[in-house]
């Protein structure tokens, strides 16, 4: 249980939907996320995660292309730690 | 170093997902930037968390605010250029049990439709309009609405709206707050995430004021447009706030609810 979870959250980008239009980058209470130096298919930077991101879905609120899935992570159970990369 | 997951990481819960269950698909052929498609999640959200999926009907108007009726499901129709409010009285006459809503840019509501809207509200029709509010015709190329506020720039005047030359804009939200049979109007702002969770909450006293049949209700939401305002996107949150924002204001301007 004394484990320290390495961030609250993390974030799954659809970076090939991405538009490019930054306005997750001053959302993100954390700061964590930056623009690509690299293109998508689309033509347009897409945002990178840092490490830090508490789950917190304001890049999801804001993006206009649905690009953010956003997941909570659950402090590691003592009982299914074994298990637990199996779910 | 980009360590964002690819597929959902173990022992996590998923707190949002890309879009909602009522968007088919979350590719939409609107600009980068676009107010839009927030303010349409936004609603969809609240349709799902009302339990109103399957006994809602949404009238769409013409414009970027119809750009994605193509992946919603709900039942929809699509009505003339600002006719909206008008076809939304007929469903809602005919089928009282649903929750009407309509979608209609300020171009749709205000500049094409604006003895709709009026008549509709005046009627204390029991149907709620949203108007998605950026101030100019997008669809069009970004074109001069009656709702374009002073100063505001669009494609057509570059260095804004000058009161002397092109007069002053419509304040729809507080036309339609001051006639006797609106229940509830207010007006909000996807600029950030606090505007949106209050967008959020607007809509969903939007609906419970239909559902409780206290008469007309709107709610404006205000939209970024940078490709209408010739802004860079990430700058569209700040320039909609200078302009449309600061000269309009944020809030609920009629509640019968809470009033009586």
């Amino acid at each position: 249980m004394s484990n320290p979870v390495q961030s609250g959250g993390t974030v799954i980008i659809a970076q090939d939907r991405c538009k490019g239009c930054e306005l997750c980058i001053p959302a993100c209470p954390p700061r964590v996320l930056s623009m690509s130096t690299e293109k998508n298919a689309l033509g347009y930077y897409f945002p990178e995660l840092a490490e830090g991101c508490t789950g917190c879905t304001a890049c999801h609120l804001v993006c206009p292309d649905y690009v953010f899935e956003v997941y909570r992570l659950l402090p590691p159970q003592p009982s299914q730690s074994q298990t637990s990369a199996v779910q | 170093m980009n360590v964002a997951a690819t597929v959902p990481p173990p022992n996590s819960v998923k707190r949002s997902p890309f879009g909602t269950k009522l968007l088919l698909s979350e590719d939409h052929p609107l600009c980068p930037g676009c107010g839009h498609p927030v303010a349409l999640r936004v609603i969809l959200e609240v349709l799902e968390e009302l339990s109103l999926v399957g006994r809602s009907v949404g009238i769409f108007g013409h414009g970027c605010s119809a750009m994605m009726i193509g992946q919603m499901d709900v039942d929809l129709n699509l009505s003339l250029h600002g006719r909206a409010p008008a076809t939304a009285t007929g469903v809602k006459r005919m089928l009282p049990d649903r929750a009407v809503f309509t979608m209609q840019g300020d171009g749709d509501m205000v500049s094409e439709g604006l003895a709709e809207v009026l008549h509709t509200a005046a009627r204390s029709e029991k149907i709620t309009c949203f108007l998605l509010n950026n101030g100019v015709f997008g669809d069009t190329g970004g074109h001069m609405t009656a709702a374009s506020v002073i100063g505001q720039r669009t494609k057509t005047d570059l260095t804004g709206r000058k009161a002397e030359e092109h007069g002053y804009p419509i304040p729809i939200s507080k036309l339609v707050a001051s006639l006797d049979g609106v229940s509830y109007v207010a007006r909000a702002s996807v600029h950030n995430a606090a505007g949106i969770t209050q967008a959020k909450r607007f809509v969903r006293k939007a609906f419970e004021h239909q559902m409780q049949r206290t008469g007309f209700s709107l709610v404006e939401i205000l939209t970024m447009c940078p490709t209408g305002w010739v802004s860079k996107t990430a700058d569209g949150p700040a320039y909609m706030m200078e302009t449309l924002g600061q000269q309009m204001g944020l809030g609920e301007l009629k509640d019968s609810l809470a009033a009586g």
